[in-house]
C-alpha cells in the first residue's frame, strides 16, 4: 500500500473511523490522538483499548464511536488482548481460513494502563514480536478514576492521591521513561509524539505500519479536568510540552535514535 | 474402536487438543498443567498442528490474549491450575460476559498459602461463579472424552460459553491409566467446523466488544447470562448421546452409581468417586443399601435431575475436596440447595477430605459410610461439617 500524502485538505476528505458523539470530555486531547492515529491510513485496522477515559467514553451500551472492529477487555491488558487477536489473524490467514487484508493491529491504553498496571502486559506482547503498534496517550494521572498518581505523572505535580499538602507538596518522585524503557526492549520502533505536531506523528504512525514487529508509540494528552487547564488549551499545551523539551519529539528506529523535531 | 494406549491425564488431554487442532492457543505454565501445554508445545513445532502458539508472560495475559483470540474469531484453548486459574480470575469473567466459547483443562490443585502444588478442588470451586461451564472428570479417559464435548457444548450456537474440563493434578494429570483414543477422523467430524459468530476479524463489518453497560441495562445482560446457563444441561445431554453413539461410552449430568435402590448415598467428585465406588462395593456385598452419585457437570449445577436421582435416600455424605473457611463445603452447599426440592429431605452431612492432595484412603470412605449408616437409623447428625483423613 502507498503512503498516503499528508495533505490537511486531503485528509479532511477521509471518512472519520473514530466518530463524533463519543463522551469524551471537551477539550480532551485522547479523541484527537485517536483521530490523527487512524487518519494516518487507509490500512484496515483492528484496535484494542485498555479500561480507561477513552474506552468507557467511546462504547457505551449499542453505541460506539469506533467504525472500526474494537474491542476492550480489561485494564491491564490492551497489548495482551491484541496480541490474541493479532495471533487468530495470522494463524486463519496461514491455514488460508482468511484473506490476507493487510490488516494492522493498535492497542491503546492510557498511561495508567501502559506504564503502570499493563506494563507486563506490553513488555510481553513486544518480547513476543506481534505485528502491533501500541499508543499510549499519556495524560499523567488516572484521569479516569480522578487524577490519582501514576507513574507518568510529573515530579512536584498535585493529584488527588498526592495532593499538595501542607507537610507533602505534591507527587515526590520523578516519573518513568517508558518510551526509553520500551526501546530497550529492542523492538525495531519506538516513538514519542504529540498531537500538536500532527503532521510528525502522522508520519511515525505510517512509518510504524510500513514496519513488522513491535512498535510503541508514547504520546502527551492533555486533560483539562486533571492539569486544571482551560478546555481550548489542549493543542496550545502539547506544543508548550515539545518546545519545553519537556516532551521531546524523536524517534528509535531499529535502536538509532532521532530527533524529529528540534525545538528553537 | 480406537486405539488403547497407557497415558497420563495430561498427556490424554494434549492428544485431545492436538486432534481438536484449535486456531489459537495462549498458555502459560504451572504445575501440574505445564505438561499438558508442554506437549502441545511439541506438536506445534512439529508441525502436527495449525495452532498458533502464543506463549505469555503470565495466566491473565493468557486468557487475555485468549478473549482476543477468541473475538477475533477462531477456535480457542488453553490450560491452566491453581495460582494460574486463580490470576486468571477477573479475565474469566469477561470470557463469559463475552460469550467467548473458550476451552481450558483445569488441572485441579490447592490454593496458596501456604504453597502446595497438589490436588484438590480449591481452584476450580474458587472460579465457581465466573461463568464458567464446569465439567469435572474422575479419570484420564474421562478428562479426554470430556474435552471433545466441551468444545462442542462451549462453542454451540444456543451457548457461546467458555468451559472447563477439570481432572485432579497428579492423581490423574500425572498417574498412567488405560485411555481409549478416538480416530482423528471421528473427533473431527465430532466437534465440527468452528463457526465464527461476529469475528472481529471481518474488516468489512467492524463490531465493537466490550461496552460500558450500567445501570439501565447491566442488570437484563446478567440474567440473560444465567439464561443461557440454563439450557447447558439439555446441550450436554445431546452432544453425550453423539459421543455414545461414537465411542460406546456414556455420559450423563452426573454419574450415578448403584444408586436404584440405595438408602444411603455418597456424593463426591472426581478421582476420589473411583475409590469410594470399589468401598460401596464391599458394603453392598454385606447387604448395605449404599450409592454414590458423581457430578460431572458442576456448573450449571443440575439441581432438579440430582434431586431426583437421589429422592429416596435417607442420608447423604456429601464430600468436598475444597472448603470455605467458616461456611460449608461448596459441593454440600450444592447439594443442600438440590435436596430443599424433595419432599421427604434426607439428612445430609459434610466431610472436607484430601486438601492439598493429601490421599483419600479406602478407610476414610468406610469411616464415612460407618456414621451414614447409622445417621440413616436415627435421622440425627451430630456434625453437620468434619474434616476426614485430618492429622489431630
Amino acid at each position: 500500500m502507498t503512503t498516503k500524502p499528508l495533505k490537511l485538505r486531503e485528509l479532511a476528505k477521509g471518512e472519520d473511523r473514530f466518530t463524533h458523539g463519543h463522551r469524551m470530555c471537551a477539550g480532551c486531547g485522547a479523541p484527537i490522538v485517536v483521530k490523527q492515529v487512524l487518519m494516518a491510513t487507509d490500512y484496515p485496522i483492528i484496535a484494542s483499548n485498555a479500561t480507561g477515559c477513552l474506552e468507557v467514553s467511546s462504547c457505551i451500551q449499542q453505541y460506539t464511536a469506533w467504525k472500526i472492529p474494537w474491542m476492550h477487555s480489561a485494564f491491564e491488558n490492551a497489548a495482551a488482548t491484541i496480541s490474541g487477536i493479532e495471533a487468530m489473524y495470522r494463524s486463519l490467514v496461514k491455514q488460508g481460513k482468511i484473506e490476507d487484508k493487510e490488516v494492522k493491529f493498535i492497542a491503546f491504553g492510557g498511561d495508567g494502563g501502559t506504564y503502570d498496571i499493563g506494563f507486563q502486559s506490553l513488555s510481553g506482547a513486544m518480547e513476543r514480536g506481534h505485528d502491533m503498534l501500541y499508543i499510549c496517550y499519556d495524560n499523567g494521572a488516572y484521569m479516569n478514576t480522578g487524577i490519582q498518581r501514576s507513574s507518568a505523572t510529573p515530579f512536584g505535580a498535585n493529584t488527588t492521591t498526592c495532593p499538595a499538602g501542607d507537610v507533602i507538596p505534591g507527587k515526590l518522585q520523578h516519573r518513568k521513561d517508558l518510551t526509553r524503557i520500551m526501546a530497550a526492549h529492542g523492538i525495531p520502533y519506538v516513538a514519542q509524539a504529540s498531537p500538536a505536531n500532527w503532521r510528525d506523528m502522522m508520519k511515525k504512525v505510517q512509518k510504524a505500519f510500513e514496519i513488522k514487529g513491535p512498535k510503541f508509540m508514547n504520546v502527551i494528552s492533555p486533560c483539562n479536568r486533571g492539569w486544571r487547564s482551560k478546555t481550548n488549551d489542549a493543542i496550545a499545551l502539547s506544543k508548550l510540552a515539545v518546545e519545553t523539551c519537556y516532551w521531546p519529539l524523536f524517534e528509535i528506529e531499529n535502536g538509532v535514535t532521532r530527533v524529529t523535531v528540534k525545538p528553537k | 474402536m480406537g486405539k488403547i494406549v497407557a497415558v497420563t491425564g495430561n498427556e490424554a488431554c494434549a492428544q485431545a487438543l492436538k486432534q481438536i487442532n484449535p486456531d489459537v492457543c495462549a498458555a502459560y505454565p504451572i504445575t501440574p498443567a505445564t505438561d499438558l501445554m508442554q506437549r502441545f508445545s511439541s506438536y506445534v513445532n512439529d508441525g502436527k498442528v495449525d495452532t498458533e502458539l502464543v506463549l505469555v508472560e503470565s495466566e491473565h495475559s493468557a486468557m487475555s490474549a485468549c478473549i482476543g483470540a477468541a473475538a477475533a474469531g477462531g477456535r480457542v484453548a488453553t490450560a491452566t491450575s491453581s495460582q494460574g486459574l486463580a490470576l486468571m480470575w477477573e479475565m474469566l469473567h469477561i470470557a463469559a460476559g463475552t460469550r467467548l466459547p473458550i476451552v481450558m483443562p483445569l488441572v485441579n490443585r490447592a490454593l496458596s498459602a501456604p504453597l502446595n502444588i497438589h490436588g484438590d478442588h480449591s481452584d476450580g470451586m474458587g472460579a465457581r461463579d465466573t461463568g464458567w461451564i464446569q465439567i469435572y472428570s474422575e479419570n484420564a479417559q474421562e478428562a479426554y472424552d470430556n474435552t471433545f464435548q466441551a468444545f462442542r457444548i462451549a462453542e454451540h450456537l444456543d451457548i457461546r460459553l467458555p468451559a472447563m474440563v477439570c481432572m485432579d493434578g497428579f492423581i490423574v494429570s500425572h498417574s498412567i491409566e488405560r485411555v481409549e483414543y478416538i480416530d482423528d477422523a471421528d473427533v473431527k467430524s465430532f466437534v465440527g467446523k468452528f463457526q465464527a459468530v461476529n469475528p472481529l476479524l471481518d474488516i468489512d463489518n467492524p463490531k465493537s466488544y466490550g461496552p460500558l453497560i450500567l445501570t439501565d441495562l447491566y442488570h437484563e445482560y446478567k440474567r440473560a447470562q444465567h439464561e443461557v446457563m440454563t439450557k447447558v444441561p439439555n446441550i450436554a445431554l445431546e452432544v453425550a448421546a453423539d459421543f455414545e453413539k461414537m465411542t460406546g461410552r456414556k455420559y450423563g449430568l452426573f454419574e450415578p452409581y448403584r444408586l436404584d435402590d440405595a438408602e444411603i448415598a455418597i456424593v463426591v467428585m472426581s478421582s476420589a468417586a473411583g475409590t469410594t465406588k470399589d468401598i460401596i462395593d464391599n458394603y453392598r456385598d454385606k447387604g448395605v443399601k449404599i450409592g454414590l452419585l458423581k457430578p460431572r457437570l458442576f456448573r450449571p449445577f443440575p439441581y432438579l435431575e440430582i434431586a431426583n436421582a437421589l429422592k429416596d435416600v435417607k442420608a447423604i455424605a456429601v464430600l468436598d475436596r475444597a472448603d470455605s473457611f467458616g461456611g460449608y463445603g461448596p459441593l454440600f452447599s450444592e447439594i443442600t440447595g438440590a435436596v430443599m426440592s424433595m419432599d421427604t429431605k434426607p439428612a445430609v452431612t459434610n466431610k472436607i477430605f484430601g486438601l492439598g492432595g493429601r490421599d483419600y484412603l479406602p478407610d476414610q470412605a468406610e469411616k464415612v459410610i460407618d456414621e451414614l449408616i447409622k445417621v440413616a437409623e436415627t435421622g440425627k447428625v451430630e456434625n453437620i461439617k468434619e474434616y476426614i483423613g485430618v492429622r489431630e
